[in-house]
């Protein structure tokens, strides 16, 4: 039966070719917009580490004074040095990490290359365990290390690529910043999205080249790169000392239960009150514990122009299945002779209902496929911009399925309310009409 | 007008089409109006002056490779400027830490008084030389430029306050708005004051967000030059005409003078229509983006209209030449097509106007966007009327010639 109907449905639609046409090129841009803008949404509001996110909190504090005060609900986004260093030693969490980034210049010894700068991070021995690192070739460092300002680092793959060839460098000394530091490890494939670890350098940036002990990193007066939060007198520039009424650290921490992210907020609100009475903060105990899809959320990484363009899509393939609704409508109205020959004949409605429903999905399938080659059309154009987001515009299976879904839901949709009302005419007034 | 009567009567028995065609168009109302909206915004946005001669600027990134004192990097960055200005295609050359439309930097919060808890305003802070004005091309409204012993160095982690201070009308205003500014003080941050010694005309800021547009235009210039290991920029403005000889010649210079610096060679060096590219291109993308979209769905529209009235047009051959032989016109016949689709455009453009509200409304709470001028919804509706009128003619021509035989056929 389902291939007669198919039959059926093939040549009416072959009977008005232009018509055919507009129906299936309008659910195809509908689909193909749709989805190009969905595919890009899913990606950048995509979980950095699967496995290790809710597990992974950013504890925030207010040192401010007490300036402005009813105007900012909200903790700063960063950590001072002193906060940062005194919530790293109290060691209240499973694991801790303070960082921030930096740019440094590589001398590089083993080859003809040109010096060059490269991001870096400088963190404490935990970022690498903590948020689940994978090594390629030797290993981080230890508390130890960070004591002791340990003259070592950690490379990127793509670094090693670079300056060793990708052959195991460990062992070797790099010279950066004219000291030279000695290579412990080679990071394999990472590059979490967005950069939820400091959202400063730029949301969905690569990847840092070289990882060192924060300590180090300030032994050697490297300066810090990124985002400055300063308050009160706090205005000289972009790089301030340890004392400086300024934030520009990340704390990171790993709480395996909700029950110690609680025990941890409960610290960060003792912390705070300390530190009132001490008199470095000002203000009442003000303090936050997301975790690291709370914070990525709090801090609206996907760019308000991304979802601005999936409403404007979705509201396209609206208009272009009400132009296909009344289309089918019409084209099935017209038919109503024909229709009501199958139906004197013995037909029943519901047998009408499906033939007319496969003739719908019919044009659904078609407009989902031309859909699915504008999508991967649309997602091509979006890798060409600059957007630092762009490379990662890719279709993954999971939405390969959804366009698929998509586009036969929404012609069958389009199909239910022409295929209902054709159904309902009279056999007996069409044939006496005719 | 004796038509609409028989008009409303047919368009009963057609609801559900009448319905689809009304909720399409108003449906198009609404997004192309938000559309147009926000293609105008962005292309408002993307066109605000810088208030410098960017036709002749360009910008190098210059960073040190290998550490050295303040000292000895300040001394540097003179010779590279001596170095820079000699240059036959180059006008002048000042060290800064930023360039207007960098995409965000540093910035301070501004007070009258160092007691003062809640800040007056933002600035975006330039740091620059005797040189820096002339440099930009921004022109010198009140007051005078700096010395050249004014000038002085920030190393890293250095907390340096210049005693004086060039701001931009713009905050110049916002800070004594009775035009007083000149010779008063102002505290960028900062324990002690700065005096305000000359106001310039626009110098757009460093970054373009929207919580930049709130400060915009508010900048200000403190001598000093950026002595920190990491690097600065340098501001080249070339003779007129001569911009891409000065872009050659200024990087090889430079390098000639000495190596022991990085200048990326893919983003080191950029014109300034390079900056203003980078800077706007989301807001360019979206305006295209946006004008597509309209397009397509103007079109798909129309196209919906034609074929749906054709298919009444085939539907009511009948009844077209039954009215034909009582006597009506082929202009009578056009014109009922015409008012039908007018009376069902205006059902349409008023749920669409309502709606291109309610979105606009909406995306006022999400996006942060500005409310909807009238203006473009008028537009919309006189557009969208014309496009039902005129995708609705083929067929209704069609309709016209349909000729009186017809009525007296039984098929």
């Amino acid at each position: 039966m389902f291939g007669y109907y198919l039959d059926l449905a093939l040549r009416s639609l072959r009977r008005n070719k232009a018509l055919t046409a507009l129906m299936v090129l309008a659910i195809a841009l509908g689909i193909g917009a749709s989805m190009t803008t969905l595919t890009v949404l899913h990606v950048l509001s995509g979980d950095p580490l699967p496995e290790r996110s809710s597990t992974l909190y950013y504890p925030q504090v207010d040192p401010r004074d007490s300036a402005g005060h009813d105007s900012d609900k909200e903790p700063m986004e960063q950590v001072s040095w002193t906060d940062g260093m005194n919530l790293l030693q109290a060691k209240r969490a499973d694991r801790q990490a303070l960082m921030t980034g930096g740019t440094v210049a590589i001398q590089p010894t083993q080859s003809a290359l040109d010096p060059f700068y490269e991001d870096a991070r400088f963190a404490t021995a935990d970022f690498f365990p903590m948020f689940g690192v994978p090594f390629q070739y030797g290993h981080g460092w230890s508390a130890a290390d960070d004591d002791s300002s340990a003259r070592l680092v950690v490379i990127s793959s793509k670094l090693n690529d670079k300056l060793f060839g990708g052959k195991d460098s460990t062992g070797q000394m790099l010279r950066l910043e004219g000291t030279a530091l000695r290579i412990v490890g080679v990071l394999g494939d990472w590059r979490p999205n967005p950069h939820f670890y400091d959202l400063n350098v730029t949301n969905y940036a690569e990847s840092e080249g070289v990882y060192m002990p924060l300590s180090t990193s300030q032994d050697l007066q490297l300066a810090h790169d990124g985002s400055v939060d300063c308050w009160g007198n706090g205005g000289a520039g972009p790089r301030p000392d340890h004392s400086a009424t300024c934030v520009w650290l990340q704390f990171w921490v790993q709480l395996d239960s909700p029950a110690q992210a609680a025990v941890y907020k409960e610290f960060l609100v003792h912390y705070s009150q300390e530190q009132k009475a001490l008199g470095r903060f000002q203000r009442p105990p003000n303090v936050r514990l997301r975790n690291l899809m709370g914070w990525l959320d709090y801090q609206m990484v996907v760019p308000g122009d991304v979802r601005l363009q999936v409403w404007l899509a979705f509201g396209f393939l609206l208009v272009c299945l009400v132009n296909t609704v009344g289309l089918m409508l019409a084209k099935f109205m017209r038919r109503a002779g024909e229709l009501g020959v199958r139906r004197a004949l013995g037909a029943s409605r519901r047998a009408l209902f499906a033939q007319l429903l496969v003739e719908a999905g019919v044009i659904g399938l078609s407009g989902g496929i031309g859909g699915l080659l504008l999508a991967f059309l649309g997602l091509w154009l979006v890798r060409q911009q600059p957007a630092s987001y762009a490379a990662l515009a890719h279709l993954d299976p999971g939405m390969l399925l959804t366009t698929f879904l998509l586009a036969l839901g929404a012609s069958l949709l389009a199909g239910l309310l022409p295929a209902w009302r054709a159904c309902q005419i009279t056999p007996a007034l069409q044939l006496k009409s005719n | 007008m004796m038509q609409i009567k028989p008009i409303l009567a047919a368009m009963r028995h057609h609801r559900a089409g009448t319905v689809l065609i009304a909720l399409q168009i108003a449906l198009t109302l609404a997004i192309v109006c938000n559309a147009l909206f926000i293609i105008q915004q962005r292309l408002a946005h993307l066109s605000e002056p810088t208030g410098i001669d960017e036709a002749s600027l360009f910008v190098i990134h210059n960073q040190w490779a290998g550490q050295s004192s303040t000292p000895q990097i300040d001394a540097q960055i003179q010779t590279d400027l001596a170095t820079m200005r000699q240059l036959p295609a180059v006008r002048d050359a000042s060290p800064s830490n930023s360039y207007p439309l960098r995409g965000g930097g540093w910035d301070n919060f501004i007070t009258l008084t160092p007691e003062q808890v809640q800040p007056t305003t933002d600035g975006s802070v330039y740091l620059g030389d005797e040189q820096t004005i002339d440099t930009l091309g921004v022109k010198l409204l009140a007051g005078r430029n700096f010395r050249a012993d004014e000038v002085g160095r920030i190393g890293l982690r250095e907390d340096v306050f210049p005693p004086v201070v060039i701001v931009t009308r713009a905050l110049a205003d916002r800070l004594y708005p009775d035009g007083s500014a000149l010779g008063k003080p102002l505290y960028a941050m900062s324990p002690t004051p700065s005096t305000i010694i000359g106001i310039v005309d626009l110098l757009q800021r460093q970054g373009v967000s929207t919580w930049d547009t709130t400060y915009a235009y508010q900048s200000l210039l403190w001598p000093m030059r950026v002595a920190e290991p990491q690097g600065l920029y340098y501001i080249v403005r070339a003779k007129p005409g001569q911009l891409a000889a000065a872009m050659r010649e200024v990087p090889k210079a430079l390098n000639a003078q000495n190596r022991m610096r990085i200048i990326d060679p893919k983003d080191g060096e950029l014109s300034f229509a390079q900056v203003r590219e980078r800077a706007y291109d989301s807001d360019r993308g979206m305006a295209i983006l946006m004008g597509i979209i309209s397009a397509v769905l103007l079109a798909i529209t129309a196209a919906g209209i034609v074929g749906l009235t054709s298919f009444w047009v085939g539907q009511r051959r009948k009844q077209i030449g039954i009215r034909r032989a009582l006597g009506a016109t082929r202009h009578d016949i056009l014109s009922y097509f015409l008012t039908e689709n007018l009376l069902i455009g205006g059902i349409g453009v008023v749920l669409g106007t309502l709606l291109a509200i309610g979105i606009n409304l909406w995306m006022v709470t999400q996006f942060e966007m500005a409310r909807l001028s009238l203006g473009y919804v008028v537009i919309g509706v006189i557009a969208l009327l014309l496009l039902g009128q005129a995708s609705v003619l083929t067929p209704a021509l069609r309709a016209s010639r349909v000729s009186p035989v017809e009525a007296t056929r039984s098929v």
